[in-house]
Formats: structure tokens, sequence, C-alpha cells
């Protein structure tokens, strides 16, 4: 990034355009957006970084239930805290723009949806995952035995070579079927 | 991986060469560098390097082709990314439609019709201005064009031209103004055959563009071998990111909880199957009451035509302005609450709501389909009445124009021609203005009316909701009648049925596309407006089927359905004598073998000739259906093909574990043996048992980084000999 937050170098920005699937007004807004959550101190660091908790402010994350499971993997950051760098930002808003490929979509959905990062995902994954798609509240919750069902559910459909897990390909061969993927992953500023 | 930082002077040719092949192997990678899931240093870094060592290997003499080739890749890479911001810029309503998606379900069904939508009135405009602007004779030069004396008095009247009559009936909006001369203007422009032409054409681009649409969901939906992922899409495809509103997103989560539990309960119930006798009872009566309403609407529409008839027979003024517009008003009004009548005969059919809403959205077809149909057929009866006034009136020309000459003359003898105004020639009935003028009337109030539901049935509902509420005894928001939700696919369903009236009036309204679009600019700006403001996400979506294409399938019918009737008519219905670019014709294709005789060679004839010949023809026709019975088996086989490779996917790989856990039981047992036979063993039979429970035979997979690893030949199972090597050391310790 340049010296002052306030710009954005021009052959950075025609980099970027080449690098991501943004047009030049959507990263010249990503720039601002950005620069917005800087605290003051930040402003004048080469590459600030954006703490999770103020990624998590912005509206369009608000009230996303996979927020911090996005921060944490579009963060680049060594001690693993989810906090963003403008690059990463762009990263973000580019695998969930409009005309960003399949490959990239299913790719990043199955990385926050793997919730231990391990590489699969396993009972517990999809447990916390129905966790967070229905909400925080108890009552609306499923009840144990509700919930196995539709983990068992799952995994007899999706899991093709029967081990217990959901892998990328076979994450990827599910979500390639789905007519609402596409349309429905989608973060615009 | 990179070269050393020699200068490039230096380095051999062999290093150069090797060098030049990196560089382009890199920049293959980076046309598709956007597309990998990469942080964005990895990819500024594979960048950076092509762009050094490009740079440095444009230097030196013999370099300057390859720099210049550099040169312009950079330029057409940077022309393509400014076009495609350009065309983001220009999709029409881009910010309004994200602002709404992020309140409700994303679903950019419109965007479809609009290009065919936009480019129907672009052609039509065209010829249309090549009429009048550049080589047409103006209004009032002909008979055609101008008013009659009778009518002149009210001719700018707005009751008149509300109903397109009068000053309009003889404008540029109807077909009975275009002039039939063969060769217009110095330009010899051919009006009839660019009709002509154009509205077959326009036709042609329409059918080709809704198939392309549906040929390209058919490829993204990935052959359809195998739709049951419902659990697996609900989970990981349910949540809309686009969400930004807490309200919406607690919404969300409701709904998304009842999905899930609904599903499971589905599941677990279509095992059982009871009482199944008074369920296939309650079906068919309710098929039987839906008929009953369609054909009683049928008979309404026929009814209320034939009525019609009548008083324009007694002279339209003597009656009021209910009778004068009953067929419009019917038939709108039809399409409001014969829909509604079937939600509510649906709801004795206890059938799952997506298959509900598949019945609905087909009875809503079926009824829109009859009521156009009987309203066409009592047009033809119509469309019979005037050529047979046609015929009287021709009769009586001559005997008016003997009258001009005043008996002066004798049969066969010539005279200078009297000038008569154009406004006093008598005029025949132009049948083809009159479809035109029914289908704009029909358009116009379906348009009135659907404003007028929006504003009664939205907007004065959430406002008596909202300020009612403050005084009534339950709570109108939460129950009976609370907000209006927003209809997606009734409003689709209507889009599509407006299309379709389009397409049937366009040939004998050329201006009517045009109107279409101005009426559909104030459409989504009211709807945008309305949906922002007065209505609620619907609890429940449920969608009508997995893609796309059921709309595009329903398009394409009644593409299919409308055209029907405006080629019936071109065929079989011979022209008005006097208004139009075919009168005079025997029949309105007569225009192509007109020109094919005048305008071109007269081989070209000839081979025309022969190959509309049936005997051609039909053989072509069979061969095409032999040809899509062919391409429909061999996709079948396909399908089967990637279900039984799926069925051995799952064979083999169970098998493979199956064999592996086998063989690391025969090892461990085998380690066992050896280990308890050996002198040490016998001390440590005590510790069998406890050694027993560190056997995992890992089922799940080890510790792997993250995301990169590219899945071997069994994923997610890795065997690990691990376990057994380690109990060596550990027993030795004692």
């Amino acid at each position: 990034m340049g010296t002052t937050a306030s710009q954005l170098r021009k052959d950075l920005l025609s980099e970027y355009q080449e690098l991501t699937f943004l047009t030049k007004q959507e990263i010249i807004l990503a720039h601002k957006r950005f620069s917005e959550l800087l605290s003051k101190e930040d402003r004048n660091v080469p590459t600030p970084r954006v703490p999770m908790e103020k990624v998590l402010s912005l509206p369009e994350l608000k009230s996303n239930p996979f927020r911090k499971r996005i921060c944490h993997v579009f963060s680049t950051s060594d001690m693993k805290d989810g906090s963003l760098t403008f690059e990463d930002f762009l990263d973000l808003l580019s695998a969930f723009s409009d005309p960003a490929t399949l490959e990239i979509k299913s790719h990043y959905a199955f990385r926050i949806f793997d919730f231990d990062d391990d590489g699969t995902l396993d009972g517990g994954d999809l447990e916390k995952l129905v966790n967070c798609l229905t909400g925080e509240t108890d009552d609306t919750r499923l009840t144990t035995e509700e919930m196995r069902q539709l983990i068992s559910n799952i995994l007899e459909e999706s899991d093709i070579d029967k081990d217990g897990t959901v892998n990328l390909s076979e994450f990827q061969h599910v979500i390639s079927r789905s007519p609402d993927f596409v349309s429905s992953f989608k973060i615009v500023l | 991986e990179k070269v050393g930082e020699e200068k490039p002077e230096v380095l051999s040719p062999e290093e150069l060469e090797k060098l030049k092949e990196e560089v382009d192997e890199r920049k293959k990678l980076i046309s598709t560098l956007r597309g990998k899931p990469w942080p964005m240093r990895k990819k500024l870094e594979s960048h950076e390097f092509v762009e050094k060592y490009e740079g440095a290997l444009g230097k030196g003499k013999s370099r300057k082709l390859y720099a210049y080739k550099v040169m312009m890749l950079k330029k057409w890479m940077k022309f393509q990314r400014d076009f495609e911001n350009f065309k983001t810029a220009c999709v029409p309503w881009e910010m309004k439609i994200k602002e709404i998606e992020s309140k409700y379900v994303s679903y950019l069904f419109l965007l479809y019709p609009c290009t065919v939508l936009l480019v129907l009135p672009g052609c039509l405009l065209f010829f249309n201005l090549a009429e009048k602007a550049l080589m047409g004779r103006p209004y009032g030069s002909m008979p055609r064009k101008t008013v009659p004396r009778a009518d002149e008095a009210n001719a700018m009247d707005f009751a008149v031209l509300w109903d397109f009559g009068g000053y309009a009936q003889y404008s540029v909006l109807f077909y009975g103004y275009y002039n039939s001369q063969r060769a217009i203007g110095w330009l010899k422009f051919r009006m009839p055959l660019s009709y002509f032409l154009v509205g077959v054409g326009t036709v042609a681009y329409s059918y080709m563009v809704v198939i392309r649409t549906m040929a390209r969901n058919a490829n993204e939906d990935g052959g359809g071998d195998n739709n049951s992922f419902n659990f697996s899409w609900k989970m990981f495809t349910s949540w809309d990111y686009l969400i930004g509103n807490p309200e919406t997103a607690d919404n969300k989560f409701a709904s998304i909880t009842t999905s899930f539990k609904e599903a499971i309960l589905e599941e677990q119930e279509s095992r059982k199957d009871d009482n199944i006798h008074l369920t296939r009872f309650l079906r068919v009566l309710a098929n039987f009451l839906v008929l009953c309403c369609l054909a009683g609407s049928g008979y309404l529409i026929y009814f209320v035509v034939r009525r019609s008839q009548k008083f324009a027979l007694e002279g339209l003024e003597s009656h009021s302005w209910w009778e004068r517009n009953e067929v419009n008003m019917v038939m709108s009004l039809l399409g409001m609450f014969c829909p509604m009548l079937f939600d509510v005969i649906s709801a004795l059919e206890n059938y799952h709501p997506r298959i509900a809403l598949q019945w609905q959205l087909g009875r809503i077809f079926a009824l829109f389909l009859g009521n156009l149909y009987t309203f066409i057929i009592a047009l033809m009866d119509e469309i019979n009445l005037k050529r047979e006034e046609e015929e009287v009136l021709k009769l009586n020309m001559t005997i008016w124009e003997a009258s001009l000459y005043n008996g002066t003359l004798g049969v066969n003898s010539t005279a200078p021609p009297i000038t008569v105004h154009p406004a006093d020639i008598p005029r025949g009935p132009c049948w083809e203005t009159m479809v035109g003028q029914e289908f704009v009337r029909l358009i116009v109030s379906d348009t009135m009316t659907t404003y007028i539901t929006l504003l009664i049935g939205d907007f004065l509902r959430a406002v008596l909701v909202r300020f009612l509420n403050y005084c009534w005894c339950w709570d109108l928001e939460a129950g009976f009648p609370s907000y209006s939700e927003f209809d997606v696919s009734g409003n689709v369903l209507g889009l599509i049925f407006n299309q379709g009236m389009i397409w049937m009036g366009a040939f004998y309204a050329p201006c009517l596309p045009a109107l279409n679009v101005l009426r559909l600019h104030v459409s989504m700006y009211l709807q945008c407006w309305a949906v922002m403001c007065c209505n609620v996400p619907q609890e429940r979506v449920f969608k009508a089927s997995g893609s796309n294409n059921f709309y595009m399938a329903m398009l394409l019918v009644i593409l299919f359905l409308s055209t029907l009737p405006a080629i019936y008519t071109i065929v079989t219905i011979p022209p008005s004598f006097d208004c139009g670019p075919f009168s005079g014709k025997s029949r309105m294709f007569d225009v192509i073998q007109e020109t094919l005789e005048s305008d071109f060679p007269a081989w070209f004839g000839k081979v025309f000739s022969y190959a509309s010949n049936p005997g051609l023809v039909l053989p072509f026709l069979l061969l095409m259906v032999l040809a899509i019975y062919y391409l429909q088996s061999t996709s079948k086989s396909y399908k089967q093909a990637n279900l039984e490779l799926k069925k051995k996917l799952q064979t083999v790989s169970r098998t493979i574990n199956k064999v592996l856990t086998l063989i690391q039981h025969l090892l461990y047992s085998l380690f066992m043996s050896s280990y308890l036979s050996s002198p040490l063993g016998g001390e440590h039979r005590a510790h069998q048992g406890k050694s027993n429970h560190q056997i995992p035979p890992s089922a799940t997979s080890p510790p792997a980084p993250r995301g990169h690893r590219i899945p071997g030949p069994l994923p997610g199972n890795q065997w690990q000999p691990a376990p057994s090597v380690q109990r060596v050391p550990n027993s030795q310790r004692h």
C-alpha cells in the first residue's frame, strides 16, 4: 500500500484488477471502506492490519453466522487472530464477488465450513455448522436426536467413499450440482 | 525456481531460452491467477517474477519483436479490463438490485428477458423510423394515414385516444398506417419485405435467446444425474451471504431451522402412508373443481367478447364505460381472483409445498392460456366479420367512384383524375389494425390492473396494518392480514405472460415492444419501491424447481403458443385491400415471392423453388426427428454410465477399506504373536490388555496442511503403521 492510506497507487490498482475478480470501482470502494476501519495510529504503517473485531463490525458481515470463520480463512496473520490486511480484504471480496468461478467459491466455502481446519468436514464440523445455521438462541436449536439424524443423512448423501467425512472433492461435487450456491455465496460492499 | 540475478546479456543462449520458457509458462499461469485460491501475496509474487524477466528479456536488439508482442498483450488485457468495467457500469439498475438482494433472497430472473425485450423494440423502431423519417409519406398524404372525415370531430378526444381510436389508430402504432409501395424513396427501401422479415426475424431471435439460455442453465446443472442432495444443499447453500439486515437474518435462521425439522420429519414420514384413499379422493375432487373453474372462466370470456361485438355494432357511445371496456376488465379480474381460488382449493390436496407450488403454477398457466386462446378465437370471429364488411365496401367503392364523375363519362374512357381529400375516401375496415388495437388495449388494462393491485393490495394494506394496529383488538402485524409477502413466482409468471401477449400482438402493432419497455421501466421502479417499503420476505422460500429452467421452459412454451396465432393469420387470411404494407396481395408471404422474382437473378428463384419442394423438405424433417431421437438415447446412456461409475467408486473404496483393516489386524496379530513368543514376551502378558486399547484404527484422517493438499487415492483414510511400531520402545522401557 502507499505511504498515505488515502491513496491507492495506480500500478497496484491495475495489478489488483488483474489478479482478482473485482472491477476498478469495487477495488477503490474497498480501499475506502478498509481505510475507515483503520485506527489513527495504524494509518501510516506500511501494511496495516485491521483486527478481527473491527472487520466484524462491517454491516455486510455483522449478520453473517460464519463471520469469524471467514476472517480466519482469509487472514494471513502469523498469530492466527483473524486480522486482515488490505490484500486479505481484497481476496475476501474477490472470492465472494459475482464473477468468481465455482471452483474458487467452493474452495473457500469448504475452508470456511472446516471449523477444526483439518482438511475434511467430519461430524464435529457438521454439527457446529448446523448450530451456526439455526441461530444462537436455545429454542431454535435442533435436539440431539434430530442432529444425529441430520448428520447421518448428510453423510449418506455426500460421502461418496463412505469414510465418515466429506473431503474437498466430495464437497465440490455436491456444490456443483446446486443451483443456489453461486448466487447465494456473494458479498457485495 | 528463480534463475539467478545475472544480467541478461551475461546469460548464455540456452539459459535465455530456458528463462523464456519459464516466463511463458508463468504467463499462462497469470491468466488463470485470479481463479487460484492463493493469498494475494503469492499471486503478486508470481506476477512480479513475470514482469521482471519479461522486461529483461525485452532488452537487446534481437528481442525487439518479443518486447513488441509483450506490449501488445499488455494493451489488450488493459482493454479487456476497461471493457468489463464499462459493461458492469452499463447494467441497468444494478445498485437497486443489490439493495433489494440484501433484503430478499437473490433471484435475478428478471435480467434474462431484458436482453430480448430491449432488442425487439430496437429492430421494430428502426424500420418504423425508416418509414417515417427517411422516406415515407407523411400523415395526411394517403387515405390509410388519415383520419376519415366522419371521425375527425372527436379524433383528439382523450376517451377515443385512450381506446386507441382516432389519431392513435392512424399512426405508426398500428399496422394499417404503413404503405404498401414496394420501394420507397431514393434508397429504394423495400418496405413490405422489411416489415415481414423484421416480424419473422424477431420471433426467430426470441427462440434462439430462450433456447440458448436453457442450454446454458442445463449445462450448469451438471447433467442432472442425481437430484437427491437435499440435506447437503440445505446445509451448505441455504445461507444467503448477501443478507445484511439483522431482521432478515433472524427470519432466515427461523426458516432454515423449520426447513431442517420439516425435512427430517418428512423423511421419517415418507415411510408410512396412511389413509391414501381419502387423499386420492380429495385430490381428484380438487382437480375436478379446478377444471370447472377453468371452463367457467373460458366461457365467461367468450360470452363477454360476443357481447362487446354487439355493442360495437350498436355504436360505442351509447354504452357506459364498463360496457365498453368489459372484455379487458373481465380478463384482468379473472387473472387476479382465480389464482386465489386455486390456492384455496389446493388446501384439500395436502401436497408437499414444493409440489403444491408446481401444481399452482401449472394451473395459473392453464388459466392464462385458456383465457388468451378464448380471446383469440373470439377475435377470429371478429376478423371474419370485418372481412365480410370489406367485400361489401369494395362493391360500394366502385359505385362511389362512379358517382364522383357524376355519370359524365362512359365505362371505358379516361379522364383527368379528380383530386379528393384523403379524408373523404371511404375506408375499408382494416382487420389487422383492429387486432393490434385489441392487443394494445388488453396490455394497457392489464398494466392498470397490476398497478392498482399493487397500490391497494400492498401499499394500502401496509398503511392500514401499520396505523390501525394501535387501536385494534388483535395484532394486525403478526396475524391476519399482516404485511403482504413478495410473491416471487407469481410475479415471474406475470412477466412471462406479459411477454407472451407482446409476441402475439407485435406483428400487428409494431410499436408494442417499445411501449412495453416503457411499461417495464415504470413497473420496475414501482415494484422496487413497493418491495422495499411495504413487503416482507416470504417466510418459507420454496423454489418451484431445482433450476431456473422451469421458468425458461414456460417462456419457451408461451413463445411457441403465442406465435402460433400470428403465423396462422399470416398464412391463411388475405390482407386488407387498402391498409398496411401488404395491401392488395392475396397472401402476406407473397412479398417473398415477389422479391425473389424481381430482385434476385433467375437461377436463385429456381434454386429456392427446388429447396422448398415438399419432396425435399419432408425427408429433411424426418432426418431431424431421427437425430433428436439419437441424441436423446445417447444422453440417457451417459446418465446411466455416470450412476454406474458412482456405485463402482463406492464399492471399490469400501473394499479397499476392508482390505486395509484386515491387513492392519493381520500385521498386528503377527507382531503380537512374534513378540509374545520371544523371551521378553512372557513378562508382559499382563500389559496385553492395556495395549489393546492403544490400537486406533484411524478411520478419521490425521492432521493435514490446510486446504492446499490434493486428496490422494483414499481421501481421508490413511492407515498409519506408526502405532504398532511405537509399542516396541514402550515395552522395552520396562
